[in-house]
């Protein structure tokens, strides 16, 4: 059974995932062993995954720790005082 | 974020917390201060409301840490805690869109992705120009907001997919299509630009 190149875009992330079923991997397997287009779209998700997923792109803003704790300080610590 | 839950005993540290070790809470929260802000960032789209929207969740959080029940991660109770800060704030400011009941369907239609011959990696390095990450961050901006909620937990966070739909209060199922459609939303919009981005050193004298 040969699969088009629309049925593999929408393997791509199962795919990536590894929760495709082995059949239906073997399947896709097969189209990108021989479509560069295919190949090209699954590689550059991929990349562009490692890529959003590095802390470098969202940062936490500077002091943000800092202001968060001493927030908290401020309003627990007044309940404490009853200890 | 992954790994940070199973080498200390949160269980017990809530537990202490709830008996009057209230100091604990700020060790209890810590491995999480990124992902609730991103959560909130995500939603808000706006770095001043994000860190007071997290800090009202960290907040909200300790005042109904008795409520919290055992079986879930409180990771994803918080994340879910400051997911509803964050969409009431926007629903106080008359800014919640309906696009997740209305303008959106779940199945059906295809997202057809940036087609390319050949794909050459863009290293993690690339990162450190500014104009990349901006970009990475405007094409996760833009989705949809049921997309990129998916999106920013699953692949940006690192929950897994049970961690993200607990959060978002959906099933595993819609979290599989959602995610899917977000990141081939994004191969669209980024594959073509990255492409562009890092030609340098192989220069081919003919071209």
């Amino acid at each position: 059974m040969v699969i088009e190149c629309k049925h593999v875009w929408d393997c791509i992330s199962g795919y990536l995932d590894d929760t495709l079923s082995l059949a239906v991997r073997e399947l896709v397997q097969q189209h990108l062993d021989h479509c560069e287009i295919c190949s090209a779209i699954l590689d550059s998700t991929r990349n562009i995954l490692i890529l959003t997923a590095d802390d470098q792109v969202f940062e936490l803003p500077v002091g943000f720790s800092k202001r968060l704790h001493a927030r908290l300080d401020q309003e627990l610590l007044p309940l404490d005082k009853s200890d | 974020m992954a790994g940070t839950s199973e080498c200390r005993d949160e269980a017990q540290m809530i537990a202490s917390i709830l008996a009057g070790d209230k100091q604990l809470y700020h060790e209890l929260i810590r491995p999480y201060e990124r992902s609730v802000y991103m959560m909130a960032l995500s939603c808000l789209k706006n770095e001043a409301d994000a860190e007071d929207v997290a800090q009202e969740a960290f907040l909200k959080a300790f005042y109904h840490l008795a409520s919290f029940r055992a079986e879930a991660k409180f990771s994803t109770w918080l994340i879910g805690i400051a997911l509803n800060e964050a969409r009431s704030r926007l629903r106080r400011e008359g800014t919640l869109r309906m696009e997740s009941i209305d303008d959106i369907t779940e199945e059906g239609g295809h997202t057809t992705p940036a087609l390319l011959r050949d794909w050459r990696e863009v290293p993690s390095e690339a990162l450190e120009r500014k104009e990349v990450r901006q970009m990475l961050q405007n094409a996760i901006t833009s989705l949809p907001a049921i997309y990129r909620e998916v999106f920013q937990l699953r692949d940006v966070e690192g929950l897994n997919v049970v961690e993200t739909a607990a959060a978002l209060g959906i099933s595993v199922g819609n979290v599989k299509v959602r995610l899917h459609r977000a990141r081939m939303m994004l191969q669209k919009q980024l594959a073509p630009l990255l492409g562009k981005v890092n030609p340098k050193r192989r220069w081919l004298p003919w071209l």
